[in-house]
């Protein structure tokens, strides 16, 4: 076993990262301050990895440090056991400062088994620590992941990292002898004997997991105790048996004022929905179709029904959206929500609610693709499915979040664009923010937007007489919204071409061409704020354009170079369409116009299609979030050549 | 895990939807825009015969909302005075599911044809029937596709000839009250566009119900498909081919002359005066075997067509317990959304 090399956890030098901390006496042996530290829990997807990093985190965010994760799983739920598609990792970033993204490469990685350390261990730079459960380094399961020879007893590793070689599970068993438990029932405890030896280097606090092991098993109080004692044995180990010499500090972070929960963005996502609701004043029906990663939105949904929400597994995702429809014509806030492939099948009733101008959202967590493409892997390549991915000129609002908490932000922008204009509203999150978690500044409910909207309920035609479901409000050009039971304004509307005013259906040439300008007009009309530009500098030459989750990476990297002495202007959309009304002005004052995106460039094109701008489209479709240090490097390239 | 017991009472298809305070007439239904069937269309007999018999339910008009899809008898909300949805092909049971749940001080109608309902739709129709929504569904059989001038449906008999199927088509076609019943749905009719009382009274029976209820209607188009169902509109032919179920009556039919016994794990038609009168079938709506046998006398080639309610039980709908659902959570835990927020873990910084 290899001992502490003395520099730090985070090795390399870039801004972002730590400098050697100072040193302080602890409570055994040294212990090292560091302002930030990333760890990667990897093992097999039956391991329990994402439990572990959950929990890490939930220690973090009491001890009050930043945080930003990234889970990482296979599409299979129970993939081979040990192989490499097998494996499931949680990557956990947490500071003593506000940062942005769950990390580029880990500072230290926690390898269960033989198919996560090959998986994951060049993403470890050298130096790093490697904690290795050496129980699951078997000749057949080193075979399984194409090792020749057992990596722990050469010296390939420990040339390279510091690393600490634990019989995690032999060490568990050890500890619950006495518990009456099966070795097979022990043995699954192993990952809470690490994230023990991990609270542990980290000094973390442990209440917290205690009593949340104690509620999960509530119904099973030997299965709780043994979690417990198996994270107290891990807890332990790192005490008494001196092999880890040093332990880190990571103090909490100053952020701004008040009260503060973790939040995934799917659960941010479910609460923006609610808050809606209550916002609104209206019932919410969810009517969707389960698919991933955008099912614990129907999960979280539908634990709450107490908000009158309303949640309905349909029998496709078709169904799913039609009763979503349904139930906006019926006066509710209709919401479905699903991944690319769903807005797919869902294409045609976003079109008649595009035509009928009714409130709708459409969640779209976007996963990679084509077809059933990466379900559990990132990517924001349905930008122009949103867009364009229906028949006829279809236009409507996009709205996308930029990080876990701003779920909650955008999912009640998108319902007030619904509202306010009756249109469907596609609400573009991704597998990364879905899944991934940050501290959420909790708002004051007070101060949540008010989104009441007005039903018809008179007549409104030119004489008087009749109502008229065609007649636009003059100013956001939507149309009465007039609910089945209103008495007088019975109504048919429908896929069919409508006449302006009456709604009667229309097949007249004109007509037609002014409708169809209408609907593009009433969308490109939406108020939507003005796009922040970020330049602490005022210097800048070089915009970089984002939209969604890249914003954690484009932020950290933008930090980099402004480190570096180079300044870089950052402007992040939340509203793709229509775009904010400052934006050509924005996109014109640089010099040059970055556009970092997981998909071939798909905003680059609307930029370049709207605003005339020869944007630099820098792209990745990897399954996985960008790296704040290659976007570093893609920036620094661009200002060096505008500047020379 | 155990469902919460939600104690919906058995009640009727119409509780909860307002009551006109005035009479109404056929007249009041009909809305002021001009009918664009073809001539001599079946469509036109069916929309006579609603627009006659919603006054008898004295509903406010306004609480009464038609749902279709795509297809010519999807154009039918167009000419309700009612509040209606002309939708997309297939979906109108899944846009109608959604609004039901919404409302429940709705009447909510459903119109599709034999293509809507049975081919792009066939999926929502099997699922809104097994979940027992309340939604009354009607579906215009008229064993062709219409709209698109005339290529051969899913209920179209094997090797007919059309645009489409210059050879013969090859499907096996469906029986829709079959499949229905497959589905466990909870009311099943079937009536033929000319027979205004049989129809009328089926509507009836489908409107009281609480419940999906799936009334087949079989629908004249005289262009494409003209002549489908003559052999059921010649008195002498009908009389021997018709047999209308009643619940808890003999199942008699042609002027007596002829009964339904068991046969086998089915049914069969024999001569009455051949037959004990203690043999002869009596209909049984609450018998699901029983209704799914009389739906097997029915054939495609019309030999012997079955009308009249096949089935009609109680059972909880979809949307009554979902609403149930929502409104015990609200009752066991108020809406805080604050609480909600700031959930279980939450830490506090300060200046």
């Amino acid at each position: 076993m290899t001992t502490d090399v003395g520099n730090g956890a985070a090795p390399g030098g870039s801004p972002e990262q730590t400098a050697p901390g100072e040193t302080t006496p602890g409570r055994s042996g040294t212990v090292r301050k560091l302002d930030r530290v990333v760890i990667r829990f990897a093992g097999d997807s039956g391991d329990g990895m994402q439990l572990t990093g959950d929990r890490f985190t939930s220690e973090a965010a009491a001890f009050g440090n930043d945080l930003a994760t990234q889970p990482n799983f296979p599409a299979e739920i129970r993939a081979p056991q040990g192989t490499l598609p097998g494996v499931s990792s949680f990557q956990l970033h947490f500071a003593d400062y506000d940062i942005l993204t769950p990390g580029d490469r880990p500072d230290v990685l926690v390898a269960m088994n033989p198919a996560a350390l090959k998986a994951n261990i060049d993403d470890l730079p050298k130096g790093g620590i490697l904690i290795v459960n050496t129980d699951e380094f078997t000749k057949r399961n080193l075979v399984k992941v194409g090792y020749a020879a057992d990596p722990l007893e050469d010296n390939s590793l420990t040339e390279t990292y510091q690393v600490h070689k634990v019989a995690m599970a032999t060490l568990t068993i050890g500890a619950l002898e006495n518990t009456g438990l099966g070795k097979k029932d022990a043995e699954r405890a192993k990952n809470m004997f690490a994230l023990g030896l991990l609270s542990w280097m980290y000094h973390r606090p442990t209440e917290g997991t205690e009593r949340f092991l104690r509620e999960k098993f509530a119904k099973k109080p030997d299965i709780a105790e043994a979690n417990v004692l198996a994270f107290r044995a891990g807890w332990n180990y790192g005490e008494t048996t001196e092999s880890f010499a040093v332990t880190y500090e990571v103090a909490p972070a100053k952020l701004n004022q008040g009260t503060y929960r973790q939040i995934t963005g799917n659960t941010a996502l479910a609460y923006g929905l609610i808050a809606a609701g209550q916002q609104s004043g209206l019932p919410v029906v969810l009517g969707t179709y389960p698919i991933t990663p955008a099912s614990d939105i129907l999960h979280e949904l539908s634990k709450h029904k107490n908000f009158g929400i309303t949640t309905l597994q349909a029998e496709d995702e078709i169904a799913g959206i039609g009763a979503a429809l349904g139930a906006s014509y019926g006066g509710a806030l209709g919401v479905t929500s699903t991944s690319g492939p769903g807005v797919a099948l869902k294409s045609e009733t976003i079109g008649l609610a595009v035509m009928t101008e009714l409130p709708l959202i459409v969640v779209d967590v976007q996963r990679g693709g084509p077809s059933t493409g990466l379900p559990t892997k990132t990517e924001q390549a349905d930008l122009l499915q949103a867009m364009f991915g229906r028949n006829g000129e279809s236009p409507v609002a996009i709205v996308a979040p930029q990080s876990p908490a701003d779920c909650f932000d955008a999912a009640l922008e998108a319902a007030r664009i619904a509202l306010a204009y009756r249109t469907p509203v596609l609400l573009l999150s991704d597998g990364a923010i879905a899944n991934g978690s940050e501290p959420w500044l909790i708002p004051e409910v007070s101060e949540l937007p008010d989104l009441g909207v007005e039903f018809a309920t008179e007549p409104n035609s030119p004489d008087g007489d009749a109502f008229w479901p065609y007649l636009r409000d003059p100013e956001t050009l939507a149309r009465p919204w007039a609910v089945p039971g209103t008495a007088g304004l019975q109504h048919r509307i429908g896929g069919l071409e409508k006449a302006d005013g009456t709604g009667n259906i229309s097949y007249d040439p004109a007509n037609h061409d002014y409708m169809v300008r209408l609907r593009q007009r009433k969308i490109d009309g939406i108020r939507v704020p003005d796009v922040e530009v970020d330049d602490p500098s005022g210097q800048a030459r070089v915009l970089v354009v984002g939209w969604g989750s890249s914003y954690g990476p484009i932020g950290a990297a933008a930090r980099r170079v402004r480190k570096l002495g180079m300044p870089v202007a950052h402007a992040h959309l939340r509203h793709l369409n229509p775009f904010p009304k400052n934006l050509g002005e924005v996109l014109a004052r640089y010099d040059k116009v970055v556009v970092p995106e997981m998909n071939l460039g798909q905003l680059a094109l609307l930029l370049r299609a709207k605003y005339l701008v020869d944007a630099i489209s820098y792209t990745k479709v990897q399954g996985l979030p960008f790296k704040a240090e290659e976007l570093q490097d893609v920036l620094a390239d661009v200002i060096k050549g505008v500047s020379e | 895990m155990t469902a919460t017991e939600l104690g919906l009472p058995t009640i009727g298809g119409l509780v909860g939807v307002p009551t006109a305070d005035e009479p109404q007439k056929a007249k009041d239904y009909k809305s002021d825009q001009e009918v664009r069937w073809c001539p001599g269309c079946g469509d036109y007999v069916v929309l006579n015969a609603v627009q006659s018999f919603l006054p008898t339910l004295g509903l406010k008009r306004e609480n009464i909302v038609f749902v279709s899809g795509i297809g010519c008898s999807s154009r039918f909300p167009y000419y309700m005075n009612t509040y209606g949805m002309h939708s997309i092909h297939g979906r109108a049971p899944a846009i109608a599911t959604g609004l039901a749940v919404a409302r429940p001080d709705l009447s909510v109608w459903v119109v599709t044809g034999d293509g809507d309902a049975l081919s792009i739709g066939g999926n929502h129709l099997i699922h809104t029937l097994r979940r027992n929504v309340n939604l009354k569904i009607l579906l215009f059989n008229n064993r062709i596709y219409g709209l698109t001038k005339g290529q051969y449906s899913p209920t179209s008999e094997e090797g007919k000839v059309t645009k489409s199927t210059p050879l013969g088509s090859l499907d096996h076609p469906f029986n829709p009250v079959s499949l229905a019943l497959g589905a466990e749905a909870t009311f099943v009719g079937r009536a033929v566009d000319s027979d205004r009382a049989g129809l009328t009274e089926v509507l009836r029976q489908a409107a009281e119900h609480r419940g999906s209820a799936l009334v087949e209607i079989y629908q004249n188009c005289p262009i494409f498909n003209d002549g489908a169902f003559d052999v059921l509109k010649d008195s002498d032919e009908a009389a021997r081919r018709i047999i209308n179920v009643v619940d808890g009556q003999p199942i008699t039919f042609g002027n007596g002359e002829y009964s339904v016994v068991r046969d086998g794990f089915g049914l069969a038609v024999a001569k009455s005066a051949d037959v004990a009168p203690e043999d002869v079938v009596v209909h049984d709506a609450s018998d699901l075997n029983l209704s799914f046998a009389l739906s097997r006398l029915s054939t495609q080639d019309l030999q012997h067509t079955v009308t009249g309610v096949f089935r009609n039980v109680a059972r909880t709908t979809y949307d009554d317990a979902a609403r149930a659902q929502v409104e015990q959570a609200k009752a066991a835990k108020p809406a805080d959304l604050r609480a909600l927020l700031h959930g279980k873990d939450t830490w506090t910084v300060t200046g």
